[in-house]
């Protein structure tokens, strides 16, 4: 596969995992959707995750079909959607999250139809503008790389690539010659919040696919405990939690689905515990 | 239009038909995916595959069905000669089985030792529990409980048939929502786990494959039509949801310029309201479960809730080679709204003592409106892809009769 023209990128990526690396720890990495439960809260949340202790952020892009989705981020994104949340309506939340933050690093992640039916230059360009530094396309393999990793990389937009345990050592040089900023190991089969990894087979994993490629690994789906992310953190160079982020926003809703007071800073307590996980610190459960 | 050399090359190697299809999947399922493809090829060329699926197409299914000169239904509309091609007389009731008789093959073929499937009328559910029970292999059905609610007895057929029917409740619990849990099902199973598809959508290889083992429909009526008429029909006709059986009928006449096509997919209340199940008419280009197509979405690349008494045609999307067939205007794609099914449905029933089910009325309910208008030389066949039996619960409700 030959390489994609690249674009100058935001270099915000790479600078953080040169931080980690210099502190020596691996980072944290936080996942929420846009707009759940409504844009307001969902910024709040946002604003707070760097001071929580997330080192990079993935936002969510809802999508009324997310196929590879255990049952908790689904919900999230009905609830997002339900409360009228858009592609642009994300691409606003990141626009107001850059004002007041230059330096963590955007990472959207989501399904190509919400993309394609934007349009995949205006959308680019859009993300490019508002601060967005990568993207993650769960339905797009390397196999469709003209769609949207190639224009993404030209656009100086990071596409970053999920390798799996069924991405054998053949395949995987076609699933990294693309990727950039860091590689998404999902480690395990199945959809998000459904299984965890154990911690000797994800040291196996992200030594496997450190021999194909000198990129950052974050390792995610089935990461929920500050335990679990110090073990993940551990070996790899991010640890990625969803599931359980999310399963904080659903707890603390009203029985209209409606933010309760206090929510943002109830899950932003608890992105804190899982911060201290990947610090090396004794967590004290809120 | 520029015209083609041939209609019936498609897809390209990877998948596309003109812009649609391709290999919209997660990572964790395109190894699989390409492996699939791989055993398809493979089984393709040899002839003892052939051999084995001729002989349970025969001898299981039923095969060749009847191709019928419906003699009072052609007096009735007093205009173009019609034929049905009897598909709702194969073993289980509809054309579904034909394609999950190859997929289960294949599936043996390749060392799987699991079966999943979505299914919306329960049709496809019921033809894969059928081969599921033939060949002894575990089986999971994932239904929307929209659909299990509206399709008891398919429900239990297919526990009667020992697979076990789990009900979908996400999204909008149809049949979209239960071809996601199928695919999150896969995800999770890669291993043993094969997945029999039962439409002409999904990732490349789907739609090829199961337009492969869905055209021994067409490549039957050629030979009986020829053998009954002398010379190739006129026009064919059949209904559209995702699109099996249609492709089935057609793909064999593609190259054929004589032969007039038309895809019938289901307007529910009518296009207009918004409420139905047509993709090409009232939906546009998008990517969803694995291939590009039409889609019926929000301005926001949303997807939406399909409607259509057929349950069978409450999907929100279409099989790629329709899409690009659509494109380049080899065949004609209508619509019928829910009410001129339910009148096609009764015609047929007290014309020729078919009873057919809800999707194929949607073809006839077309029929219907253009039959009166051609010669009586005029030759039509219409696909009579699945039996009404069970349909007489929704068609009674809509009747107002208490069953």
């Amino acid at each position: 596969m030959s390489a994609a023209t690249r674009g100058p990128d935001s270099g915000r990526i790479a600078k953080r995992f040169a931080a980690l690396k210099a502190a020596g720890r691996g980072g944290l990495v936080t996942f929420v959707t846009g707009g759940d439960p409504d844009a307001e809260t969902s910024l709040a949340i946002l604003r707070g995750l760097p001071g929580a202790g997330a080192d990079l952020i993935e936002i969510g892009m809802p999508f009324s079909d997310p196929m590879a989705d255990g049952p908790a981020i689904q919900a999230s994104s009905l609830r997002a959607l339900k409360a009228g949340a858009t592609l642009a309506g994300t691409l606003a939340l990141v626009e107001a999250f850059r004002a007041a933050d230059r330096d963590t690093p955007i990472v959207l992640m989501g399904y190509y139809n919400p993309i394609y039916s934007f349009g995949v230059d205006r959308f680019l360009g859009e993300a490019k503008r508002v601060g967005v530094d990568g993207l993650i396309i769960v339905d797009l393999p390397p196999e469709e790389d003209g769609e949207l990793c190639i224009p993404a990389l030209a656009a100086g937009v990071n596409f970053v690539r999920l390798a799996t345990p069924t991405t054998d050592d053949k395949r995987l040089p076609a699933v990294l010659g693309n990727s950039s900023g860091f590689v998404y190991y999902v480690s395990i089969m199945g959809i998000t919040g459904t299984r965890s990894a154990g911690a000797a087979e994800v040291r196996k994993a992200v030594e496997r696919l450190k021999r194909h490629t000198a990129l950052p690994v974050a390792v995610g789906f089935g990461i929920r405990t500050p335990t679990q992310a110090a073990e993940v953190a551990a070996v790899a160079d991010a640890a990625v939690v969803g599931t359980a982020i999310v399963e904080q926003i659903a707890g603390n809703l009203d029985e209209k689905g409606r933010a309760r007071p206090g929510l943002a800073e109830r899950v932003l307590a608890f992105v804190a515990t899982l911060a201290d996980g990947v610090r090396g610190k004794e967590t004290v459960a809120s | 239009m520029s015209s083609l050399n041939t209609y019936r090359a498609g897809p390209d190697e990877h998948g596309h038909f003109g812009i649609h299809g391709g290999r919209f999947v997660a990572e964790t399922l395109m190894p699989l995916i390409l492996a699939v493809e791989k055993a398809y090829e493979a089984a393709k060329r040899d002839p003892s595959f052939k051999a084995e699926l001729d002989y349970y197409l025969e001898h299981y299914v039923g095969r060749p069905s009847p191709l019928y000169f419906a003699e009072r239904l052609t007096r009735e509309l007093g205009g173009a000669k019609i034929y049905f091609k009897r598909d709702e007389l194969n073993h289980t009731g509809a054309h579904k089985i034909n394609n999950c008789m190859g997929q289960i093959l294949l599936a043996r073929r390749m060392g799987k030792t699991r079966i999943i499937a979505e299914t919306g009328a329960g049709q496809h559910g019921v033809a894969t529990a059928t081969v599921c029970a033939l060949f002894d292999l575990p089986c999971t059905v994932y239904m929307g409980a929209t659909d299990i609610e509206r399709q008891k007895p398919n429900v239990f057929r297919m526990r009667l048939l020992g697979t076990e029917v789990k009900p979908v409740h996400s999204g909008t619990a149809t049949l979209k929502d239960a071809m996601n849990d199928a695919l999150r099902d896969w995800v999770a199973n890669v291993e043993n786990t094969f997945y029999i598809i039962g439409t002409v959508a999904g990732p490349h290889p789907y739609p090829a494959m199961v337009r492969d083992f869905q055209s021994v429909i067409g490549e039957e009526v050629r030979e009986q039509l020829r053998k009954a008429e002398g010379r190739l029909p006129d026009s064919l006709v059949a209904a559209i949801g995702g699109g099996s059986n249609a492709m089935g009928l057609f793909h064999p006449f593609l190259d054929d310029a004589s032969v007039k096509m038309y895809g019938v997919e289901a307007a529910g209340d009518g296009i207009e309201t918004g409420k139905h199940a047509a993709s090409l008419n009232g939906g546009r280009p998008g990517v969803l479960h694995g291939n590009r197509t039409y889609l019926l979405q929000t301005d926001d690349g949303q997807i939406v809730d399909a409607h259509s008494i057929s349950a069978g045609l409450d999907y929100p999307g279409i099989g790629p080679e329709h899409a690009w067939l659509n494109d380049t205007g080899r065949v004609s794609y209508v619509s019928a709204t829910d009410k001129e099914a339910l009148d096609a449905f009764q015609l047929c029933s007290r014309t020729e003592g078919i009873i057919p089910a809800l999707e194929p009325a949607h073809a006839l309910a077309h029929v219907r409106r253009i039959a009166p208008r051609l010669p009586k030389d005029h030759l039509l066949v219409m696909n009579m892809c699945g039996r009404g039996d069970k349909d007489i619960f929704t068609v009674a409700e809509h009747l107002g009769t208490k069953l």
